[in-house]
């Protein structure tokens, strides 16, 4: 196993976190507003760190190119789609959630 | 270090096919519609990560596109207009009580407790129901006929892919799986063609006037996210057409791909008027007529049906699946935006305003 091959290993389980936080957080946060945060913020810095060991370990550059282009893909369509659901959540009059 | 990797893959599928059950039991049992098609959507994700596992790319890419994405976006429009029906419903009965004045004695369950509420009450009274108790054991019977079926299989021979390999250098792609649906088997994929065409053609004739769903003016963000992902989807398309050649891909998986972007300015409110538009018949026809043409002018030339000259084999496949891809596509998005139900229509004299191509909505 090469030295680049182990980094990306190293940052492909250094994802598992942020994934293991955002699910957790889709599950377990109070309301609508707080589970998007979770999700969104999380998850797309656990997909950065697979999509980031993966093109270490890509043999051929395009290949790694195209492994960024889907990540930059997924950030724009998951901003994007956050808000989206936030702004449709909004205009039902869901309340954020307070500190009770 | 070879034999923890297999552990860790057999652990894997195992958890896979574990979840796969209960995502399918989740979803079936669900009286929740909405979440029923949440889970519908996830099954299909974990099922295209099956079809991975068994190294059907081709499969997996289909599944993951129109399985999961295309299915479940029609889905949930399906259950979007199902409940704006409801509420229709219900305010057209509220009127009729408050003109008639007199206590409501109509009190269905479906309009008051919704969908949901019924599928609850089938599920208590299920074997009271004969019509229910023939499907149910139409079902089981048709279960047991195809695991008799898969069990008495012969087993697995080399026989056919030996046959597919040895025959790869006449076909005039690199990528078995295109090899055979559009060259060896090409006949069964001019009748898919035929069959999407027919789908199509009953959507029209059932919701002859595409008017894309009206409503609220579509979110500047909205907009934003179409301007930057459709040059991006189109190109993706494109790409997976040409990489069919070689590699998993091909005109079903582009043609999904280019659906999505279609279905993309259907979900913004994108107003453009499909039935106006001479593009799209032609569109929703060219797969099954440049098929037909190549396979009549295979017959004249070469003898017989669909029989590609080897030195054109490459060319002609990649002609077919383009008009096919523009075919899968037109037809994907016809039947996301052809369903136009009643509620649909617009309350007398908006209609004019309804069905102009409005300038706002549209992107520049």
């Amino acid at each position: 196993m090469s030295l680049t091959d182990l980094l990306g290993t190293f940052l492909i389980v250094l994802a598992i976190p942020f994934f293991w936080g955002g699910s957790l957080g889709l599950l377990r946060f109070p309301d609508i507003y707080t589970r998007l945060h979770a999700l969104t913020k999380a998850d797309n810095l656990g997909l950065g760190l697979v999509v980031a060991g993966s093109i270490l370990m890509s043999k051929e550059w395009t290949v790694g190119v195209k492994l960024l282009l889907i990540w930059l893909a997924v950030l724009v369509a998951s901003t994007i789609s956050c808000y989206l659901i936030a702004n449709a959540a909004r205009k039902r009059k869901i309340n954020p959630w307070k500190i009770p | 270090m070879e034999n923890s990797l297999n552990y860790a893959a057999i652990a894997f599928d195992g958890v896979l096919a574990l979840v796969l059950l209960v995502l399918a039991w989740q979803l079936l049992r669900s009286p929740n519609l909405f979440k029923a098609i949440v889970l519908f959507i996830s099954f299909g994700l974990m099922l295209s990560l099956a079809w991975i596992r068994l190294k059907a790319i081709d499969i997996a890419l289909a599944e993951a596109a129109i399985g999961a994405g295309l299915t479940g976006a029609l889905f949930l429009t399906a259950l979007d207009r199902l409940q704006r029906r409801e509420e229709n419903d219900r305010e057209e009965q509220d009127a009729r009580w408050k003109s008639q004045e007199k206590k409501p004695i109509i009190t269905t369950e479906a309009s008051d407790q919704g969908l949901a509420a019924m599928i609850r009450k089938n599920k208590n009274h299920f074997f009271s129901r004969p019509l229910q108790t023939i499907a149910a054991i139409s079902v089981l019977a048709l279960t047991c006929i195809l695991g008799w079926t898969v069990w008495t299989l012969p087993p697995f021979s080399d026989q056919m892919s030996a046959l597919v390999s040895s025959n790869m250098p006449i076909s005039g792609v690199e990528n078995p799986v295109t090899a055979v649906l559009l060259n060896f088997r090409g006949y069964d994929t001019l009748l898919e063609i035929g069959v999407l065409l027919l789908a199509a053609v009953g959507v029209i004739s059932v919701a002859p006037s595409a008017v894309m769903r009206t409503g609220s003016s579509p979110s500047p963000i909205l907009l934003l996210l179409i301007r930057l992902l459709l040059p991006f989807i189109i190109l993706v398309s494109g790409y997976i057409l040409w990489i069919g050649k070689y590699a998993p891909g091909g005109a079903f998986q582009a043609g999904a791909v280019l659906a999505a972007g279609g279905i993309l300015l259907a979900t913004a409110a994108v107003r453009f008027n499909l039935s106006a538009s001479k593009a799209m018949p032609l569109a929703t026809g060219i797969g099954l007529l440049i098929f037909l043409l190549v396979a009549l002018a295979t017959m004249i030339i070469c003898g017989n049906y669909l029989q590609y000259p080897v030195a054109l084999a490459g060319t002609l496949i990649l002609v077919i699946e383009a008009a096919a891809t523009l075919s899968i596509a037109a037809v994907l998005v016809r039947l996301f935006v052809g369903v136009k139900s009643d509620t649909d229509n617009p309350a007398p004299g908006e209609d004019s305003q309804t069905l102009i191509f409005e300038e706002e909505n549209t992107i520049k």
